[in-house]
Parts: C-alpha cells; structure tokens; sequence
C-alpha cells in the first residue's frame, strides 16, 4: 500500500465493494468457464476432463458455424446502418434550440428502455396481421410481409429493430464528440471557401475519428453478443435462420445440460471479440486523428 | 502516479473482459434467481401446524420443489400440504417453486451446488435423465417397508413409467392429455356431422377440408407440427422412433406417412400457416372461431370456458391404431439427502400422489388429473361443463402414448424440431428430413 502514497490510500477502500462483485461476479466465473470448457459437465454428475474435445467438437459444429455466421450477417447490417443514422441524427441535432432539445430526448428514449419491452412491442408493430407496420404499408398499396416467419425478412428485421433502438446511443456519443470540436475550425474552412460538404469531411470528420472509433468498438463488442432481441422477436427461426451464438450457447448451458462445451464456445466468442478489438486499435493509426 | 494509472487501465480492461463475456452474466442470473425463488411461498401451509403437542424430538423438516403448482395451485397444494402434516406431525414440508422454463435448470443447478430439495417433480422427459445420473433416490426399500402401500392404486403405465430397468425412482403424481377439439357452431353453420371418439385420420381430413372450404378466414384444423404431435401421430399409424431393441426407426415409411399427414394440411391450406397466424397463437385462433378442429391439451379447458361458441371434444383420431397423449408429472425423492429426510420425503409423496384427500383437493381444483385407478375420484370432474363430452378423458387412457426419451433428450428434440420445420418448409422431403433425423438422434445415444 506505500505505493499509492498515503493520501490516495483511500480510494481503495472507496472502489472495494464493486471490486469485490467484478471479482466474483464476472472475474471468477470467466476463470471457471476457462477450466469447463475442457471437461464434460451436465450439472448432475461429476465433471469429466475431455482435454480438447470440446473446442475438436466445435470445429465441426454446423450449428454453431450457421450462428457465427448468423452473427457476422446481423454485424454487417447492423454496424454500418446504425453508424450512419446515429451520426446523422448528430449533426441535424447539434444545434441549440427547443426542438433540437426534444427531438434527443425522443431519440434517446428507446435506449433507456429495456429490451424485452422493445422486442415485445414490436414484435405487435411486425405482426404480419394486425400490426401496425403492415397496415401503414397497405395504405400505400404494398403488401408487407410475414416480417418475422420468412427467411429473407426475419434478420433484416431484427436488424432494423436493433438500429432503432441503438441509434439515439450513437447519436448522444456523436454529439459529446461534436461539441468537442472548436468552432473555430470550421470557420477557418468556410473562410478558406469550402462549401459544407467540404467543411464536413475535411474537418469536421476527421476531428471526429477518435468518437468514431469509440463508437465501433462498443458497437462490435456488443453486437457480437446479439442475443435478447433475436430470442424474442424470433426465438432463432424461421427455419434457424437467425439462430446466434449467445443463443448456442444459452441453449447448450441451460437446456442441453452441456455446460463444458457452452463454456468452449464462450471462449471462442471472446477470442472472435478480443481480435477483432485488437485489429481495431492496431489499424486505427491509419485514420483515427487525435488532437483539435 | 504512474503506478495508478496502471491500476487504472487495468481495471478498464478487466471491464472490457466483463462487458465482452456474456455467458458469465447468465450464470450470475441464476444464481441470483435460485436464492429469491428458494425463498418462495414456502410458508402458509408450514406454519399452521402447531396444534399437535410437540413430540419429544425435533420435526423433519423437507424441501419441496414443484412447477406444476405455481402459480394457479398453490393454494390447493397447501391444503395437501395441512392434511399431510396432520397425520403426520413429525415431518413438515416447506415448497419451493419456479415456473416451468427455469425448473430444470434451477433443480439442475441445485444438484450441482449440492443444495437438491430433499423430495422434487419431475415430467417423464427429464426423469429419465435425473435417474439415470444416479440424483435419484431407489424408492424400492421404502415401499416395502411401508404396509401402507399399494403399487397397483396407480394408473399402472404411469407407474411403470417411473421406473427405470426394475428400480422404481418416482412416484407419477399427475398426468394430462391431448384431445380433438371442434366449434360446434362451425359444424352446425356448415352443416357437417360432429367428430365422434372412434373417428380415424381419414374422416378428420375429410372433415378438417370441408369446413376449410366454406370460407377464407377460417380453417378446418390445427395441430402443432412438432416434436410432441409427430411422436404421437407416427404411433397412431404403426411407427415407434425406436425398435424393441433400441435401434432408431424414426425413418420408417409409417413415421415418413405420418409427417406428410401432418405437412400436408398445412401445404393444402386446411391448416394455416405461421404466417397466417402471424403470432397468434392456435388457442386464440381457435377462440376467435377461425378453426373448425384444434389438437390440443385439456389444459386448455379452463382457457376455452369464456369461448362465445359450443365446443366439444373427442377421444383423438388413429389411423392404424388409436393413441392419446399422455404427459405425466412424476415426483422422486433426492439421493442426496440423509436418510431420515429422505423417509419423511417419502411418505410425503406417497401421500401427496395416492391418498384420497390430496386426490379430490387435485380434482376439485382442476390442478391436471391424479395418476389413480379408482373411477370414483373423478365423479365431480366429469360432472363439469363444457366440454359435455369429458368422459373422453378418461376414455383417451385407453391407447396411451408415452413420449419417446433418451438421456440427451433436449437435444433430440431441438434437431427433430429442425428438420420438421424443413420438410414443412419444402426444403427437404419428410423422407429425407427424417432420415437425417435418424442419422442425428444415433449421434446422441
């Protein structure tokens, strides 16, 4: 304790109570998923080593090679999109003024809200006969589809939902950023004749990078556990076609009494997370600009 | 300064590990929900029994643990609960419950923590896998001790069920079925005859296209296209998944005949399709009167008393034989607790599932139907309407079907539910669906 020197020795004392549940809750489960995810455990019986078994079974897992993929398709869709509208909502918001005031309050509201009253709502608004998306659709002539119980429609929508929920998220963390960035800047730029266009990708954006990559980040991470939309909206159908991996590995933990191999695939998840961060802040050195 | 900056980025990665492991978060759950739901409505019915004067030792105390109770039953197993304590003072029963979806992984996840309840129920599906991970206790020394007993009070299938190669491990406390449901008033309009108990597969075809034909929204039947009613239909036209000796049949041409039955009424539009229902649910299509005919469980009675129609049911349709669900709730005592705990767990569940008081507490409150062969229990049962035709119920015990299990019985049918819902889609034939099915189901044995 000499270390911290003897007038910070306090905030060890201040950070022990949530220290402690990291410590049990999460630090000491992901060290017991590390030694399941070599045995064989049903929960009834006593764990079995099987060495690498698992992660040799995983390898030829079709079912958990369709989640991942699943998983990659509900990524490409979702980070792009959402993305894009959260920063569009940030620079048509970022003004003083009442309206601008209420419409982040409007954008904000769905991510406040928790998942299950989100997913149920809409899973109403999608209902391919008497919900509210489709009817609006009729209006116009077109006939919507069975949203959630058609192949081609079930992951777009989970998607378009997700984005929807998520977007008033990026929106808030593209304002912080934008307000970081002086005025000044832009004013320079119009002096030097950029139009806004201009203006917006050689100044603005570039300043922007550091919240950008933040932003992905956060997005990949959690988009990989994509989990409790899908298990309402679609429970993984039609046909698995929008069968996760949390979802895999739900199923096999909890219902297929397969504890050790749930454990494997975990870990294959956070090697797939853990990499794909890795690569996002070893290449952020080619775009990422700090400093105003 | 620089040290704690390293703490500091430390811990920020210790978050990034948190936030980036999701099944840990599972696991946390719960643990959590176990502690709240351990705590549950125990009491009421424990606390009413002090009138006896103490005996000279201390009460045992055991842990009961239930699904099918809660919510809607509680009340009727506190009452089983007093006359049980009544008669026998020296043991007191606390209940714990969960609803179903997290039964059996809280009672799972008890065991593993060598916490199990001292007594607990069990469905025939997952009873096979409790008793043979050895979590069960051998029920065979306690009945022969017990002059009190009789094997042959009990629904005999229902009381083999629960035994497993000659060692009876749980006692069947409960079993409900499935029947042929029909909207009088559909019938009626269209002016076509009702079903009748010795109905066959053709004539509810024939039926089911009939009523489908007289108008858009509605249809003439329903039935799950799943697990649960493929078993059974395959039975009801000769096929069983497994042969005397264990091999897989699930691909033999009366198990392929019996899915393209199943498919076909919804590929001709005599049963609508998830789309058409668009998440609505068969009991609340039926209720809405867009179904001449539904296959399904007589819990639903309860659930179709408010229907603004007549309604009737019947002994369900065979083809080469007859055969009736038949779901049974089996209730076994843990071999992990002591023995003592364990004799008092016992003669609670020989109480619970064969004495006549907690027999007519479950029939009066309509909490499924007590395992027992004595007719006279169902008096008051039978005399409630609709349906007018419930001796049917009892009737449908005549051709029971008992759900096909093995050990890795959650994943059997997770991939059965797979590929029936591929051959449905088109995407494969019955055939080939089901002989992939074969091919998986010998991966799991």
């Amino acid at each position: 304790m000499i270390w911290l020197g003897s007038d910070r020795r306090w905030w060890i004392v201040f950070v022990a109570p949530s220290l402690t549940m990291l410590l049990v809750f999460t630090v000491a489960p992901i060290a017991a998923a590390a030694v399941l995810s070599f045995y064989r455990w049903d929960l009834l019986t006593s764990p079995e080593y099987v060495g690498l078994g698992n992660f040799i079974e995983l390898a030829g897992d079709d079912g958990f090679r369709a989640a991942l993929v699943h998983t990659l398709t509900f990524i490409a869709g979702y980070v792009p999109s959402v993305m894009v509208i959260g920063l569009v909502l940030a620079l048509l918001l970022n003004r003083r003024s009442r309206l601008s005031g209420v419409s982040r309050v409007v954008f904000f509201m769905p991510v406040v809200a928790a998942w299950v009253a989100v997913a149920l709502m809409w899973k109403w608004m999608l209902n391919s006969r008497f919900g509210v998306v489709n009817w609006v659709l009729s209006l116009v002539g077109v006939e919507g589809p069975a949203w959630l119980f058609e192949r081609g429609w079930a992951m777009a929508s989970v998607i378009g939902v997700s984005v929807w929920k998520d977007a008033g998220f990026v929106m808030i963390l593209f304002l912080a950023g934008l307000a970081a960035i002086p005025a000044e800047h832009r004013e320079a730029a119009f002096v030097d004749g950029a139009n806004p266009w201009q203006a917006f990708w050689r100044v603005t954006f570039p300043l922007l990078t550091p919240v950008v990559l933040l932003v992905l980040i956060i997005l990949m991470i959690n988009s990989f556990q994509v989990f409790e939309q899908v298990w309402i909206l679609t429970e993984g159908g039609p046909l698995g076609s929008t069968t996760v991996v949390v979802e895999r590995i739900v199923k096999n933990a909890f219902s297929f009494g397969r504890m050790g191999y749930a454990a494997a695939m975990s870990w294959v998840l956070f090697a797939f997370i853990f990499s794909v961060t890795v690569l996002q802040t070893r290449f952020q050195k080619r775009w990422v600009h700090y400093g105003a | 300064m620089k040290t704690t900056r390293r703490l500091w980025v430390l811990l920020s990665v210790l978050v990034l590990v948190a936030a980036a492991c999701s099944t840990d978060d599972t696991t946390d759950t719960t643990t959590t929900q176990t502690a709240t739901t351990t705590e549950a409505p125990g009491g009421a019915g424990t606390e009413t029994t002090t009138t006896e004067p103490p005996p000279s030792e201390e009460p045992t105390t055991i842990r009961y643990f239930t699904f099918s109770a809660a919510p809607d039953n509680l009340d009727a197993l506190d009452a089983m609960i007093v006359a049980f304590e009544a008669e026998n003072p020296d043991v007191k029963v606390e209940v714990e419950t969960a609803p179903f979806d997290n039964y059996f992984t809280l009672l799972q996840t008890q065991v593993a923590g060598n916490d199990a309840p001292d007594a607990f129920e069990l469905n025939f599906e997952n009873f096979v896998t409790f008793a043979t991970k050895g979590t069960l206790a051998d029920l065979g020394p306690f009945t022969s001790a017990d002059t009190g007993f009789d094997g042959e009070a009990y629904y005999q299938p229902a009381f083999d069920a629960f035994a497993v190669g000659g060692t009876q491990y749980g006692l069947p406390a409960s079993y409900s079925t499935v029947m042929l449901f029909y909207n009088q008033d559909i019938f009626d309009a269209a002016g076509i005859d009702y079903p009748t108990d010795d109905w066959t597969w053709a004539e509810e075809r024939a039926t089911a296209e009939a009523i489908a034909a007289t108008g858009d929204n509605v249809w003439g039947f329903f039935a799950g296209v799943h697990y649960w009613e493929f078993y059974k239909a395959a039975w009801q036209n000769g096929c069983e998944f497994f042969g005397a000796d264990g091999s897989v049949q699930v691909n033999e041409p009366g198990c392929v005949e019996a899915l393209q039955f199943m498919i076909d009424y919804v590929n001709d539009g005599v049963q609508p399709t998830a789309a058409e229902m668009g998440g609505v649910s068969d009991g609340d299509m039926f209720l809405n009167g867009e179904l001449g005919m539904i296959t399904t469980g007589i819990w639903m009675f309860s659930g179709f008393e408010g229907a603004d129609f007549t309604w009737d049911v019947v002994v369900e349709p065979g083809n080469t034989r007859g055969g009736s669900h038949f779901f049974a709730n089996g209730v076994a005592v843990s071999a992990a607790s002591d023995a003592d705990k364990q004799e008092a767990a016992y003669r609670w569940l020989r109480f619970f599932t064969s004495s006549d008081e907690a027999a007519k507490i479950r029939v009066a409150a309509s909490w499924e139907l007590p395992t027992l062969t004595d007719a006279s229990l169902y008096d008051g049962y039978l005399a409630i309407e609709p349906p007018a035709n419930r001796e049917a119920v009892l009737a449908s015990l005549e051709n029971v079907v008992v759900p096909p299990v093995i050990e890795r019985q959650a994943e059997m049918q997770d991939a059965l539910n797979g590929l029936i819902e591929r051959a449905l889609s088109g995407e494969m034939t019955a055939q080939e669906a089901l002989d992939q099915a074969k091919a998986e189901i010998e991966a799991l044995l």
